[in-house]
């Protein structure tokens, strides 16, 4: 598993590459904290891409959840975009699609994500 | 071995209503537009063709399973209402006048899994034993008390069936009625405790009212251990996965996605999702089998595993 971060306008993006499973959770968890932690009321609103995740198990998931958790306990943003098809599948069947604010791709979660 | 549901609804049971069956007819006349039903056979055969949701339903009593482990005395899980048609199966089987002995094995002492024993008929004939086996220590004082007034009209004293008690502990095996028997401690409130049962080469494991912690290693390994091979695992799948870790976290229930997770890491041949939510009617259950058949579908890394949703009277035979 590996996270990179970048930069666009107000919107951090943290691109996600490898499985999300058991064996991965705990360093997902470990590379998104620093991000979790700064993303508060007046920090940069957090995209997480997707595109690069072609599975995520159980723990992947609650480590979404409890990143989503600590950004709305401290006033801000966080999202997910551009799901691969099965991961996609894997959030329909977990009711996690009524959890996550989830956008098709990077560009429509950053237009959202970007004051008008 | 062989096993039959006689509840498979969590928490409470549950009964279809007059509106539920009125959409079930309706949705199946509407299917049966165009389709030639002159004769008994082929109105059979539609009726058969129908989703089990339209044409059947998942049923409403609370968790109560049967266990034919291929010996004279009977195993039976759980004490729910569905014990009851249990009850007046065995004794038309049976009859009266012919002495049974059954082992009941308790996952836990809540109301859900217990009601049934007042209307359990076996208990009022003379000469049955009956062996109730469980981890728990108060296990007698539960029972008891539910039949103490002002609860119940009929005091546990007089049942005519000997009654027994068995405490047993967790990860140790017991042979009883030449089945091995193994408890697994598991979380929820009060404790629950799960039921591996091995016979001929074949083996069960019966884990409802089982929460599962996904951060917890050692737990998942444990859980893996216990269900390791088992040609069938019956899962309280009770919740949605996100259900299941967040608005209701900490009340005792697992999910459809675990199941299929720990039962794929153990290499399980047949999961039946049990202990149904009593909000879900059975279209939601249905549903709920088919997605996960696809989740089990897109993870699989070996064997397929085999996905049910348990129903009152389903028979599986091993």
């Amino acid at each position: 598993m590996e996270l990179s971060s970048r930069q666009l306008g107000p919107v951090r993006i943290l691109a996600v590459q490898g499985r999300l499973d058991h064996a991965q959770a705990k360093a997902f968890e470990a590379a998104l904290a620093p991000h979790l932690a700064e993303c508060r009321t007046g920090g940069s609103p957090l995209v997480l891409d997707l595109s690069g995740v072609g599975y995520i198990s159980s723990v992947g998931l609650r480590a979404l959840l409890l990143a989503a958790k600590q950004v709305k306990a401290q006033q801000g943003q966080i999202v997910v975009a551009a799901l691969t098809p099965i991961v996609t599948e894997v959030f329909q069947v977990s009711h996690f699609n009524l959890v996550l604010q989830i956008f098709p791709d990077v560009a429509a979660a950053v237009a959202h994500l970007t004051p008008a | 071995m062989k096993v039959r549901f006689w509840g498979t609804r969590g928490s409470i049971p549950v009964s279809l209503t007059a509106p539920d069956i009125r959409a079930k007819v309706l949705k199946a006349l509407e299917g049966a537009q165009g389709v030639d039903l002159a004769s008994a056979a082929a109105r059979a055969a539609y009726v058969d063709s129908l989703g089990f949701d339209v044409a059947g339903t998942f049923g409403g009593h609370s968790s109560c399973v049967q266990l034919d482990v291929g010996h004279q005395e009977h195993f039976i899980l759980d004490l729910g209402t569905g014990v009851r048609p249990l009850g007046q199966h065995m004794v038309a089987r049976f009859g009266p006048a012919v002495p049974q002995t059954y082992h009941v094995f308790m996952s836990h002492l809540h109301w859900d899994h217990i009601m049934g024993l007042p209307f359990f008929t076996p208990v009022y004939i003379p000469g049955n034993r009956i062996v109730v086996h469980s981890c728990h220590p108060h296990v007698e004082f539960a029972l008891r008390r539910q039949q103490a007034e002002p609860s119940f009209p009929v005091r546990f004293d007089q049942f005519s069936a000997r009654i027994e008690f068995d405490v047993m502990q967790p990860g140790v095996p017991a042979m009883i009625a030449g089945t091995q028997v193994t408890a697994h401690a598991q979380r929820h409130a009060g404790d629950s405790y799960g039921w591996r049962f091995e016979q001929g080469g074949k083996s069960v494991v019966y884990s409802t009212d089982s929460e599962h912690r996904l951060e917890d290693e050692q737990e998942r390994a444990g859980f893996i251990r216990f269900f390791d091979r088992a040609d069938l695992v019956i899962f309280d799948a009770m919740y949605s996965l996100a259900d299941a870790i967040s608005v209701k976290a900490d009340w005792g229930h697992s999910s459809n996605i675990v199941a299929v997770e720990l039962c794929q890491a153990a290499r399980v041949r047949r999961l039946a999702m049990f202990h149904h939510e009593p909000a879900y009617s059975d279209t939601q259950i249905a549903r709920v089998l088919q997605e996960t058949r696809r989740f089990e579908e897109i993870t699989r890394d070996g064997p397929a595993l085999k996905v049910l949703s348990a129903w009152d009277g389903l028979e599986l035979a091993l």
